[in-house]
């Protein structure tokens, strides 16, 4: 039976610009993927829930204003306390190289950056979902 | 965690991951099914559906919200289609719906077509009984009624409601029909716009032709989901749908044939898979060749098969 | 006849281009029209397709003389942290030489959230300044003197509640409304389709608009009370004509909302502002400022009858395209922002933003920033370009491609206004999906390599991490809690309470109008939080249409 992977695109936070998550999810489709996609302003909580009841095998997060730093490690802190260990948690954005170490360390498997290709991403994705 | 148990406690997580199971086939899939089936039966199901654009989504979620209000807990299913190029989709119903996430009493989960149409049917089946299982007293199954996989989806309701807006151009003719023709309920969405009065009428007037031996005529309600009006009133006319199946009988007789469907389905596809497993090798191919050569005929070839299967 | 000769030696030098192109083939994704000759402006009147700068259709721009009298308002968008370090970057700003101030606010208070409001966790601070109080603005402009200053706000949703501190603040230090100037933002239209920081659905956002018009045509007359913006419509990945045409259809639904609301056109028209991008393609960016005048300009006169001149003219604030700076070799940002520049004094703004080279990753440096604001001086004072009005018209391509804008923004208007106008084709998706199949198309060109962009996808280095980066200190948002704790303790809450409730019932009837009761409740010192949370609680919060 074929497997889809299941992803989860997300905004945590208030940011608004959503060009780069929408283009992702677009991408990810066209490359096979199912995407939830859950679109702006949504807490930590929404996100890490919707992500257990969709039981979903990657989590997608996109942060321009900032705020990653707070709502990353959270989101994957929530992800942990609901028993799902097993999700690839990556994220996108406005986010300096050397903020970087600190999201890995709290549980964000890896940071794309700005001018990242969609192919990248993809190509992570099946190297390292579980 | 034994999924079944939790499952049946309402473990979100155990629901889930049976959901995932069923979806993907999974070897255990059917013996988590089969586990629960003695706890199912219980749900009372409905069904929306509606072409692109008419508002379901926000629809459903002020449906829930009203149903949480007296008291009952939900399961929703958002069936969105797979894309037939790629094979992925975009499940996007879930954004209307982010409040629901926090509600406890309410599950909700997203699937794509993944282009098998009739086996769409037969998994919204599936999960339909597993939130069931886990106790939701109503289950919404969410599609977009463009064609007549959307119907067969819709078929496994005891109630369906079909979403229409007005202004749509050709209002019923761009919709297909069977979609009406299935309607329990009809919700005009978006009515503070133009037209309303007109698709009321053509609803009504195409539900006379209708009418047949039906003993419910189906009610057209009108709504304006995104500022939560005739929501109330929406959830009344499914109700008194709900009683007039239940008070009937009729709900008895939906759910046998139901049962029956589902089972003949189920065995078409067990035949189906023993079949080809037999069927295929070089034997076969000898015949297709012979076949297209006019050395045979398909008729007779069928007739071989057949002998050579059911020995 | 002259054009037959004309046509003969196209047709020669076509033939010429085929043999060429057998040899030595183009590169690809060119525009079709690859010289431009009288033959592609055939029609060409250059009286009414032109004119004069300061005269109807203002296609050439709308001040006769243009630079030459004054340079374009040098206004730097800034804002960040607190109240106290973003006074500090205005007044650096103001003392380099920048000639009006631009206020950046802080996600949360573009929201209408208080620092306080968990939602706000982690974001105070960050993209802007933080103001959840008059007293906050207070000190946002400590030592400015405001009648001297243009001031342009960057808000939307709560612009009502910004202006009324804004108005209140000059007040308090003896300036009278009336000689203010400035601008607010207050284009919610665009943050349902591209920008996403909207609160409260159309309808008493509409409402909220029409207010501020009327009470600045009464009290505030020199005060820009919108700037129909088309910059974040481009960001979110839209054309250049696209840019110009959604703006302007929402420009046109303003416009009808406000005369439904009783308002006479020549009464706000005239203070109607625009807010346009400037883009990397620097003959399409000119072009395009060229044809949303002439495109306005009708817009205006023949749709909705205006008769001051006025009320015709276009006028606008633009920014260099921050989503085309890049990570990748920073310093080549200055390169781009300086070709931006140049688009944009070339088509005619009236003020500019430019972008440091860091943005693409933070907030920029005191030192960026400097270099961004020289940019602007270099093209002013050393390029020539300020010295002569509309230096590219009557350049064949660029007038040809002026036309070809036009007729592109008037196909997408036509559009809009089948579905219903602008504010029906946002409900239905229509402007949002347009913009969002534009900037996928745009990605699958730059990975396939048919859009360059230098350092991301041709000519790309192994490099470091930048240093230096701006940082906001996490510390800001416990500071500024604490302001904010501290004011609501120290002021007359029973005050604030009632008129809480006054504003209340005010939002509930229709024909109020909430500026002056907002004015109250901001000078009691009711916070944003408190004004936006009764503006809530009356009129909902919108829900978007998204479709992918």
């Amino acid at each position: 039976m074929e497997k889809r992977i299941r992803v989860l695109v997300a905004k945590p936070g208030l940011d608004g610009h959503d060009r780069g998550a929408k283009v992702v999810a677009r991408a990810l489709r066209d490359a096979g993927f199912e995407v939830i996609y859950t679109g702006i302003r949504l807490t930590p909580e929404q996100i890490a829930e919707a992500a257990l009841q969709e039981d979903v095998n990657v989590v997608a997060l996109s942060l321009l204003s900032g705020a990653h730093n707070t709502l990353f490690p959270r989101i994957a802190a929530l992800l942990k306390q609901k028993g799902l260990t097993d999700i690839l948690t990556i994220g996108g954005g406005v986010i300096p190289d050397s903020d970087i170490p600190g999201l890995k360390a709290a549980g964000i498997a890896e940071v794309f950056t700005p001018g990242t290709p969609t192919t990248k991403i993809i190509e992570y994705i099946k190297a390292n979902v579980k | 965690m034994d999924i079944v148990t939790e499952l049946l406690s309402g473990s979100k997580l155990a629901i889930a991951r049976a959901i995932t199971a069923v979806e993907n086939e999974y070897d255990d899939a059917v013996n988590i099914m089969q586990k629960i089936y003695p706890h199912t039966g219980k749900c009372y199901i409905i069904g929306i559906t509606g072409p692109p654009g008419a508002g379901k989504s926000t629809l459903t979620d002020k449906l829930t919200k009203e149903y949480r209000s007296r008291g009952k807990t939900v399961g929703i299913i958002a069936v969105d289609p797979s894309s037939p190029f790629s094979g992925g989709a975009i499940l996007g119903d879930r954004i209307r719906m982010n409040e629901l996430t926090m509600d406890d009493g309410v599950f909700i989960r997203s699937m794509a077509t993944r282009g098998s149409l009739g086996g769409m049917s037969r998994k919204t089946a599936e999960v339909v009984k597993i939130l069931d299982a886990a106790g939701k007293d109503i289950v919404i199954v969410e599609t977009v009624g463009v064609g007549q996989s959307e119907v067969d989806i819709v078929k496994t309701a005891d109630t369906t409601l079909v979403v229409l807006v007005p202004g749509m151009g050709d209002d019923i003719q761009a919709i297909k029909a069977g979609i009406l023709e299935i309607g329990d309920v009809f919700a005009i969405n978006k009515a503070d716009r133009e037209g309303v009065e007109r698709l009321n009428l053509e609803i009504e007037m195409m539900l006379d032709l209708d009418q047949g031996e039906n003993t419910w005529r189906p009610k057209v309600m009108r709504t304006v989901a995104s500022q939560n009006q005739g929501v109330v009133e929406l959830v009344d006319a499914i109700e008194e749908h709900a009683a007039h199946m239940i008070q009937s009988g009729l709900i008895q007789r939906r759910r046998f044939e139901r049962t029956r469907t589902e089972i003949l389905a189920m065995l078409d596809e067990a035949i189906n898979i023993y079949l080809m497993k037999k069927v295929a090798g070089s034997k076969f191919e000898k015949l297709l060749a012979e076949v297209n050569q006019r050395q045979n005929d398909p008729y007779s070839a069928v007739k071989a098969i057949l002998a050579e299967v059911l020995k | 006849m002259a054009n037959e000769s004309l046509k003969a030696k196209r047709e020669a030098y076509d033939a010429k281009v085929a043999k060429a192109l057998a040899k030595n083939p183009e590169r690809i994704n060119l525009p079709k029209l690859r010289l431009a000759t009288p033959l592609d402006i055939e029609g060409f009147d250059y009286e009414k397709d032109l004119g004069f700068p300061g005269e109807y259709p203002y296609t050439r721009g709308v001040q006769p003389t243009m630079y030459r009298g004054r340079f374009w308002t040098m206004r730097m968008y800034a804002g960040f942290s607190t109240a106290e370090e973003s006074n500090k970057r205005y007044r650096y700003l103001l003392e380099s030489g920048g000639t009006g101030l631009s206020c950046a606010f802080d996600l949360p208070t573009q929201i209408g959230l208080d620092s306080d409001d968990p939602k706000s966790e982690g974001e105070i601070g960050k993209v802007g300044v933080a103001i959840d109080s008059l007293a906050d603005m207070e000190i946002l402009f400590d030592q400015i003197d405001l009648g001297k200053v243009s001031t342009s706000m960057t808000i939307n949703a709560p612009a009502s509640v910004l202006l009324a501190m804004y108005i209140a603040v000059a007040e308090k230090k003896g300036i009278s409304a009336d000689k203010l100037n400035g601008t607010i933002q207050n284009d919610i239209l665009k943050e349902y389709a591209a920008r996403g920081t909207y609160i409260f659905p159309p309808k008493p956002s509409m409402r909220l608009i029409t207010n501020i018009f009327a009470y600045c045509a009464q009290n505030v007359p020199h005060w820009n009370t919108i700037s129909i913006s088309g910059y974040h419509i481009r960001e979110a990945g839209s054309t250049a004509s696209q840019e110009i045409a959604f703006t302007i259809a929402d420009g046109i639904a303003y416009c009808e909302a406000a005369i439904k609301a009783g308002l006479n056109v020549d009464d706000f028209a005239g203070r109607l502002s625009f807010f346009w991008n400037a883009h990397n393609n620097v003959l399409e960016e000119v072009a395009k400022f060229r044809a949303s005048r002439r495109v306005w300009a009708k817009v205006m006169k023949e749709r909705f009858g205006a008769t001051n001149p006025k009320s015709w003219m276009l006028r606008v604030h633009t920014q260099t395209a921050g989503s085309m700076l890049t990570a990748q070799q920073p310093d080549n940002n200055v390169v781009r922002v300086a070709l931006q520049t140049a688009a944009a004094v070339m088509g005619g703004t009236q003020s500019l933003h430019t972008n440091s080279k860091d943005e693409a990753l933070a907030l920029p440096t005191e030192a960026s920033v400097r270099v961004a604001l020289r940019t602007q001086q270099i093209v002013a004072e050393e390029s020539g370009l300020a010295d002569v009005v509309d230096p590219l018209g009557g350049s064949y391509y660029v007038e040809a491609l002026t036309n070809q804008i036009e007729a592109e923004c008037w196909d997408y208007i036509k559009k809009i206004d089948d579905q219903g106008g602008a504010v029906v084709a946002i409900e239905k998706g229509y402007i949002q999906r347009e913009i969002q199949d534009s900037a996928y198309k745009w990605q699958m060109e730059v990975e396939k390599k048919e859009r360059i962009i230098v350092g991301v996808n041709k000519y790309q280095i192994v490099e470091k991490p930048p240093e230096g980066l701006l940082r906001v200190d996490a510390a800001v948002g416990e500071f500024q809690k604490g302001k904010l704790a501290k004011m609501k303790a120290g002021r007359d809450n029973a005050a604030v309470a009632a008129k809480l409730a006054a504003l209340e019932s005010a939002c509930k009837d229709e024909n109020v109008n909430l500026m002056p009761v907002i004015k109250d409740a901001v000078l009691v010192y009711a916070t944003l939080g408190e004004i936006c949370g009764v503006m809530r609680k009356v009129f909902g919060e919108y829900q978007p249409t998204v479709s992918l």
